[in-house]
């Protein structure tokens, strides 16, 4: 196959069946991500439209992060519907992180409806040449 | 490319290999119209970005999801009586020394046309992207707008 420039294509977002029944009614999105790990760090980005910065929570228990993101509908009550191709939902996703990340140092931001988590690794897991000494 | 060709395929008749296909469409189609009443319509085949199209007295609203994308990165034109929209994607790729455990979200060019069922004001359309949820407000022509007529008593 080639490597062309492809246009973009549209995905539904994917439903999840949500463990514990939620107080506010609507459905839940589990957020896209992409989540990549360099010597220090591991990054990952999840979007998450519609969600600003105080609808955001981050959870972090017992080395299970837990990423929840609340959205209004945003039409008012008088406006109807023509044409509906996506429905609006909060976001909930779950991970769980190896024992290599350094809690206390995660950083948060979201921005432009995409999320940004900085997870640094523990000075210890970081790659190290160790010195052999010649017998 | 190698077209391969069904010669072996199964049955006698001369059916098109997606027949089941159109037949399952038609379920969901009709599954999701009771659901959701009828507005509901999967999103065509790969047409980027997904949009919601609602209306009140006055106007049309178009919105669309493009997380990430800036409103400076957004190219929206008013045709007639629709809108165009396109722009790119750019998805950030955390530099050549990195490894991927998840990759799930795309870039790319996207363009969209929409079309409205009665004639816009072009000259107002108003056009907002904040959060990733790009909303287009577009008034509706004068004549377009119900009116309401008065019902005289003799």
């Amino acid at each position: 196959m080639t490597d062309e420039q492809k246009a973009l294509q549209a995905r539904e977002k994917k439903e999840m069946a949500v463990p514990a029944e939620q107080m506010r009614p609507g459905p839940t999105f589990m957020p896209a991500v992409d989540i990549f790990e360099s010597e220090r760090e591991i990054t990952l980005l999840a979007d998450m439209p519609g969600v600003k910065a105080k609808d955001l929570s981050i959870d972090l228990r017992e080395s299970v992060l837990t990423v929840e993101g609340h959205v209004e509908p945003p039409e008012s009550a008088n406006e109807i519907d023509l044409l509906r191709e996506y429905r609006t939902g909060n976001y909930l996703r779950q991970f769980t992180l190896s024992e290599m990340i350094d809690q206390s140092k995660i950083e948060a931001e979201i921005k432009d409806g995409v999320l940004r988590l900085k997870l640094p690794k523990v000075e210890e897991a970081k790659p190290r040449k160790i010195a052999v000494k010649a017998g | 490319m190698i077209i391969r060709r069904l010669y072996d395929w199964p049955t006698s008749e001369f059916r098109s290999p997606f027949d089941e296909l159109d037949r399952m469409r038609r379920q969901m189609d009709r599954l999701a119209d009771t659901l959701w009443g009828g507005a509901y319509r999967e999103p065509a085949a790969g047409i980027f970005p997904i949009v919601n199209v609602t209306e009140d007295h006055d106007n049309y609203y178009i919105r669309a999801e493009l997380p990430g994308v800036k409103a400076g990165e957004l190219d929206i034109s008013v045709t007639g009586n629709g809108v165009s929209m396109s722009g790119e994607r750019k998805i950030e790729s955390g530099g050549k020394d990195v490894v991927y455990h998840r990759r799930e979200r795309e870039g790319g060019k996207f363009s969209r046309m929409v079309s409205l069922p009665k004639p816009i004001d072009s000259s107002k359309v108003d056009a907002h992207c904040a959060d990733g949820i790009l909303k287009v407000i577009l008034p509706k022509a004068e004549s377009a707008k119900p009116k309401q007529i008065q019902v005289k008593t003799s």
